[in-house]
């Protein structure tokens, strides 16, 4: 066999890096044998069932539990009375407030925890739910976060109503949380008033829901003999999960464990720790008998944690060539009821500031004023990657709008402002540092794919006519992201830094086992995990064994979400499979009695330079690394366990092009063709990335199509069910066209990035430029999500354009 | 998520179901696919105390054909009536209007007769019979009654079927051959209920309109015959004008309920708008 | 409270026998007396096909059905599809497609698929979508399910006695 022959074998042996590997985890899903929180049966275990508020504000008067405890196989019903002797009635939020777990005295939002039921069954316990009696005395709600701060307005948060600050402050009214600002106002003030052109829109955000297939829920169970708390449950975050439930319940954090088993999608849905979890918990205490809680549909649409709703301005200045001078963005935030949104404690906003985007803009500004308003809590999620949807959408809105007043093309006002190769590391005028990026490339190689000056004047001229039934539309999204939460001097969750660790333990028959702190919710980590360690250490993926979730076993870690797997934890993974490499080449280096230095690596082995048929592989040390054949000194084993605190985080970023068609008459809009290109860095398993591009693009084409929660001007829920909330099915969800450039992370062991995030990052904005792009012709500048069939024919019956000759 | 206990019925007959349906009175619904009543019982909106099912009864089930019309049994879910050569090659128009309900799954257990009782104005199956001409059979304690579906639909979640009766059959005059059909359905998804739908059979003669029958989905308490529209369209061409016209009539009968799926301007110009696509798409199918 | 029905039915070819309140629906039987939890509750509002199973020869939401109906049914869920250690030709596709992720919705797309394709061998894609619209995913875009169910229907029509 040649040479190169024999290398490529080896090679593909290992399944490691860039290798379309097929996935392990996929074995017990296609056999339905997932372990997910429903599934737990554990002897004598309980059911929860919770009591919610009808409205969105009001008192609390009276709670009647009589009928529901004379329900035969109802065992107890909590309200807040009951968990004041433990204190635990309210909870602290990551976001420096406090949140209440079962209402006390009164209700801020609809659906909110009122008590909890716990029966024997769970027909029990619902029967028992609907026997709770709950009297309520209304109160005016505040719903449209731009009445929140009027003077007069109802008070939302009494609790709080002498607190000064809640994780960011001062607080200036009632039913304010926070102000936040990054940047150089005074700058960009400058840079508006000398500049020749400005724009501003104001852009919405609108509230929506990731919507995960499965809803939350946990088993928590307490062994009064051993005092030893187990809970199973749907967490991203297991680690901060048992070290919050430390400090709410008084256990010591080495007699509790939390257990991530298999959980059906988060999408940022599962980090927040509810009052459910807090309650069955406490239940499971009191009793010393397991208790399972399991929400409904409606009530994890209604009240767990939401995204966006954002209310903008987007604000740039300009040269007549289309280079900005200046940004100015603004924020009014909603965070409904309470501040339990998660983001690192310094970053109320979480990573808003990267709203300069791709672009070198030499002065901004941006401000989020958050306030309270009567909806549930919650803010950061849905691959948010903590508010980079936000910024994303903003800064790609406005580069269209931008794009429009000067008549400049879409592409072209990009190009002119991107961040040039040779600029990087670029700081951005909000104070993050790009570490690397090819932005012009990305853009151009999708332009040429999608061959965009034909599509150019394929729409100019279906514009010119007046039969057209369509308007078509082009939208562009250049986009970079900010992911890997991150480094510990900047980012922190109640004090904890978000590092993530890898604990890699190597068998003598030269099999794997290595744990890590970060929680698969079907990211494919058991796979690309696998992959990262297989081709450090020259070992079949195949014989590695990935575990997470488990915090008795697993290494500390901040969990996944915000796209931080790979660029943290992965991280941890490569770092401690190069000790245990490291550890070998010396054990190499002892038996085939040469200087550490004579050594080369090779795939799966090392070889004496000059000398290729004396070698050691990595298996052949697996085993000698078990045995007394070692370095004088050398400790046995081949094992290591690496905490990576990263000094960055990463900026993915792609160029995705859009194209629509929309029904005149009808408002639908018809998504021709989505093509997304891609840079995560180097790519572990293109296969997954293909998956992952896939979901966050179909994603994002729920949000910007069609999805919304929204309310009357009383607080009451008009879509809370998949009746409403607008989930695709096959049909409606358009195909993909995936493509990529790699453009290594310098800072990052093996230059990978995180990926699956971007695709809803920059997919939203993509659709909604392209939608606005088929009116652009009109005059229109802006219009907000979502782009319903009947939003956008609202716009088409406004503009004139669905009359037709002759009616 | 779990309904409330209730008492459970599964008759063998006609009969059976009916004498049980007068003893347990008002207290008591009957199951036919349960894709409209479990939700609802699910989510505790409905409570009833006993449950008669009607998927045990054979009688309620087939599709036959009797002296030009076609007769269905309650019980035939929208599935059967998809795959039936009866309907496919007679009443094309059912088996499009079947196909554009709910989901795969839900049509093999969702009714034609459940579709029609439950009083829906969303529901497809009443603007496709008031299209059709098609009748009732009711059994109930006093015997048996035909109702014409025009004037069956009275308001929301309200028919002319008594308390004590069961729709045990559809009859549907087959439609002259070569005639052209079409349900145009607009929805915010697949499976959803209709924005706004219309149904229209037509016959052309000599390139005008001989016979046109439009119905609408979805425009207000009830499903809605178009009759001002028909009338304005018989004897015409189907041109920009006169598809302007009939678009206008039906429009100027809708009375929708706003909603998350539109506003009452936005659903009445989409029932316009799915009458013109309606015409247009049956125009395409008319066979001379 | 109301009494309880026995119901007898085939589950995987297996007789079962159960004790159950009329208002028990067939998606709690099959996960919590029979063990069976394959088939996922997404909803209850009966859109999101997680729960769905195949019964008497049908795709049926087994959170739309209630358990007192199914006497005498054969029904087939997730678990019944592997046969003699050999995995069906559609849990092989999902697997070498990536059809899957988080795998919630996994079960109940592999038995409508199961069923879609013993309706039509050989879908379109365009049919395979509409085939499959009671099935929600939140993970794939659905792009990757229909490429499995296209290998499957390939794999079954070259060797029809894996289906």
């Amino acid at each position: 066999m040649g040479e190169s022959a024999e290398l490529t074998e080896r090679e593909q042996k290992l399944q490691g890096l860039g290798t379309a590997m097929l996935r392990r985890e996929d074995a017990r899903f296609i056999r339905g044998q997932g372990t997910y929180i429903d599934d737990i049966k554990l002897e004598g275990m309980l059911f929860g069932a919770i009591v919610r508020s009808p409205y969105a504000h009001a008192r609390i008067t009276a709670i009647d539990k009589a009928r529901a405890l004379a329900m035969p196989g109802v065992v107890a019903v909590l309200t807040a009375e009951d968990l004041k002797p433990v204190k635990l009635h309210w909870m602290p939020t990551a976001g420096g407030d406090v949140q209440a777990v079962l209402a006390d005295e009164k209700v801020c939002f609809q659906y909110q925890e009122v008590a909890m039921v716990l029966a024997q069954d769970r027909y029990a316990a619902y029967d028992g739910a609907a026997l709770v009696e709950v009297e309520y005395e209304e109160l005016p709600a505040i719903i449209d976060p731009q009445q929140a701060l009027a003077p007069g307005a109802p008070v939302i948060r009494e609790d709080i109503a002498d607190r000064k600050e809640v994780g960011h402050g001062p607080r200036t009214h009632p039913n304010h949380i926070f102000t936040w600002e990054a940047g150089d106002k005074a700058a960009a003030d400058a840079a508006f008033a000398g500049a020749a052109v400005t724009v501003r829109e104001e852009i919405l955000n609108p509230r929506v829901h990731p919507c995960p297939l499965e809803t939350c829920g946990c088993v928590a169970s307490f062994n009064k003999a051993t005092g030893y708390l187990t809970v199973y449950v749907t967490s991203q975050i297991p680690h901060l999960f048992r070290t919050v439930l430390a400090m709410l319940s008084g256990i010591a954090e080495s007699r509790i464990r939390v257990v991530g088993g298999d959980i059906g999608g988060g999408f940022g849905n599962k980090v927040p720790i509810y009052p459910g979890y807090v309650v069955a918990t406490v239940a499971s205490i009191v009793t010393g008998l397991p208790v399972k809680w399991i929400e409904s549909r409606i009530d994890n649409l209604s009240t767990t944690g939401f995204a966006r709703d954002y209310h903008c301005v987007g604000e740039l200045a300009a040269d007549r060539d289309g280079r900005i001078r200046g940004l100015r963005f603004s924020a009014l935030a909603d965070h409904g009821a309470f501040n339990s949104q998660v983001s690192a404690s310094k970053l109320p906003a979480g990573l808003f500031s990267i709203c300069t985007g791709s672009y070198a803009i030499p002065n901004a500004y941006c401000r989020v004023d958050a306030v309270y308003t009567n909806k549930a809590p919650g803010g950061v999620a849905y691959r948010c990657s903590l508010r980079v949807t936000e910024a994303v959408y903003l800064i790609e809105r406005m580069m269209d709008v931008l794009a429009q007043k000067l008549g400049v093309d879409k592409a072209e006002i990009r190009r002119r402002n991107f961040v040039k190769p040779e600029q990087f590391p670029y700081t951005t005028a909000l104070g993050w540092t790009l570490d690397s990026g090819a932005y012009h490339a990305a853009l151009d190689k999708v332009l040429k794919a999608v061959d965009y000056e034909g599509l150019r004047r394929e729409q100019a001229a279906k514009r010119a006519d007046p039969n057209c039934p369509t308007l078509m539309g082009i939208g562009i999204s250049t986009f970079t992201e900010i992911v890997g939460a991150g480094p510990t001097k900047v980012c922190d969750i109640l004090g904890i830094g978000l590092f993530d660790s890898c604990d890699i333990r190597v068998h003598p028959t030269g099999a794997v086992i290595a744990r890590l702190g970060t929680m698969s919710q079907g990211q494919g980590h058991a796979t690309t995990y696998a992959q990262i360690i297989a081709t450090e250490l020259g070992l079949p993926a195949s014989d590695i064994v990935i575990e997470e979730g488990d915090t008795d076993k697993a290494p500390y870690g901040a969990g996944t979400w915000g796209s931080r797997s790979t660029p943290v934890a992965g991280a941890a993974a490569a770092q401690a499979a190069r000790k245990i490499r490291d550890k070998a080449r010396k054990i190499a280096a002892h038996l085939l009695e040469v200087g550490e230095g004579d050594l080369e690596w090779e795939i799966d082995r090392f070889k004496v330079k000059g000398s290729p048929s004396q070698a050691k592989t990595m298996k052949e040390i697996c085993m000698v690394a078990h045995t007394g054949n070692i370095p004088p000194g050398m400790e046995q084993g081949l094992n290591a366990v690496s905490y990576y605190d990263p000094p960055n985080l990463t900026y993915p970023f792609g160029a995705y092009l859009c194209v629509v068609d929309i029904d005149r008459f009808t408002g639908e809009t018809h998504v021709r063709r989505f093509y997304a290109l891609d840079d995560c860095g180097t790519r572990i398993n293109p296969m997954v990335i293909e998956g992952q591009i896939h979901g966050g693009l179909t994603e994002a084409f729920a949000v910007a199509m069609g999805q919304q929660l929204p309310f009357d001007e009383n607080g009451n829920h008009l879509g809370n069910s998949l009746l409403d909330y607008f989930v695709p099915t096959a049909m409606e969800t358009p195909r993909w066209e995936t493509d990529h450039t790699v453009t290594p992370c310098p800072h990052h062991p093996i230059g990978a990035k995180g990926v699956a995030e971007s695709p809803h990052v920059g997919g939203i904005p993509c659709f909604s430029n392209a939608v606005i792009d088929a009116f652009a012709h009109l005059g229109v500048t802006h219009m907000d999500m979502p782009h319903s069939a009947w939003r956008v024919w609202q716009k088409c019956q406004a503009l004139g354009v669905n009359k037709r000759a002759g009616s | 998520m779990i309904p409330a206990a209730f008492e459970y019925y599964a008759p063998g007959s006609i009969g059976e179901a009916v004498s049980l349906l007068a003893r347990l009175g008002g207290e008591s619904k009957l199951l036919a696919g349960g894709h409209s009543l479990l939700p609802m019982m699910k989510l505790r909106f409905a409570q009833p105390a006993h449950l008669i099912d009607l998927n045990r009864i054979a009688d309620l089930r087939g599709i036959r054909e009797e002296r030009g019309e076609l007769v269905i049994g309650a019980m035939t879910t929208e599935a059967e009536l998809i795959a039936s050569s009866f309907v496919r090659n007679k009443v094309p128009l059912l088996a499009e209007g079947a196909g554009s309900i709910a989901d795969p799954q839900v049509r093999y257990r969702g009714t034609i007769g459940g579709d029609i009782s439950h009083g829906d104005p969303g529901n497809d199956h009443p603007a496709l019979m008031l299209a059709l001409d098609a009748s009732f059979v009711l059994t109930g304690p006093r015997g048996q009654r035909t109702l014409k579906s025009d004037g069956y639909f009275l308001g929301l979640y309200e028919t002319q079927l008594a308390a004590d009766e069961i729709l045990t059959h559809i009859r549907i005059p087959i439609p002259a051959a070569g005639s052209g059909w079409s349900y145009q359905k607009l929805k915010r998804k697949t499976g959803d209920f209709a924005t706004a739908a219309a149904a229209v059979l037509l016959q052309m003669k000599g390139g005008s309109v001989a016979r046109v029958a439009i119905a609408l989905t979805n425009a207000g308490p009830t499903a809605l015959r178009a009759r001002a529209a028909e009338a304005a369209l018989t004897g015409k061409p189907l041109d920009e004008a006169s598809l302007g016209e009939a678009a206008r009539l039906a429009m100027s009968i809708c009375n929708p309920t706003p909603d998350q799926r539109g506003d009452v301007a936005y659903k009445t110009a989409m029932c316009g708008e799915m009458t013109r696509r309606a015409l247009q798409a049956a125009a395409a199918r008319v066979r001379p | 409270m109301a009494g309880t029905h026995p119901v007898a039915f085939k589950l995987n070819g297996k007789t079962v026998a159960v004790e159950v309140e009329a208002r028990e629906l067939l998606i709690y039987t099959l996960r919590e007396k029979l063990a069976h939890t394959g088939p996922h509750i997404g909803c209850e509002t009966s859109h999101c096909g997680a729960c769905t199973v195949d019964c008497n020869g049908m795709s049926v939401k087994s959170c739309t059905v209630l358990t007192v109906q199914c006497g005498g049914a054969e029904v087939l869920t997730v678990e019944g599809l592997e046969r003699g250690g050999a995995l069906h030709a559609l849990q092989q596709a999902f697997h070498e497609q990536h059809g899957l992720q988080c795998g919630y919705c996994t079960p109940g797309m592999l038995m409508r698929a199961y069923r879609l394709l013993q309706e039509n061998p050989k879908p379109s894609e365009q049919e395979i979508r509409y085939g499959m619209a009671g099935n929600l995913c939140r993970c794939t875009g659905y792009q990757n399910i229909v490429k499995a169910v296209q290998a499957a229907a390939r794999k079954l029509a070259a060797a029809p006695a894996a289906a």
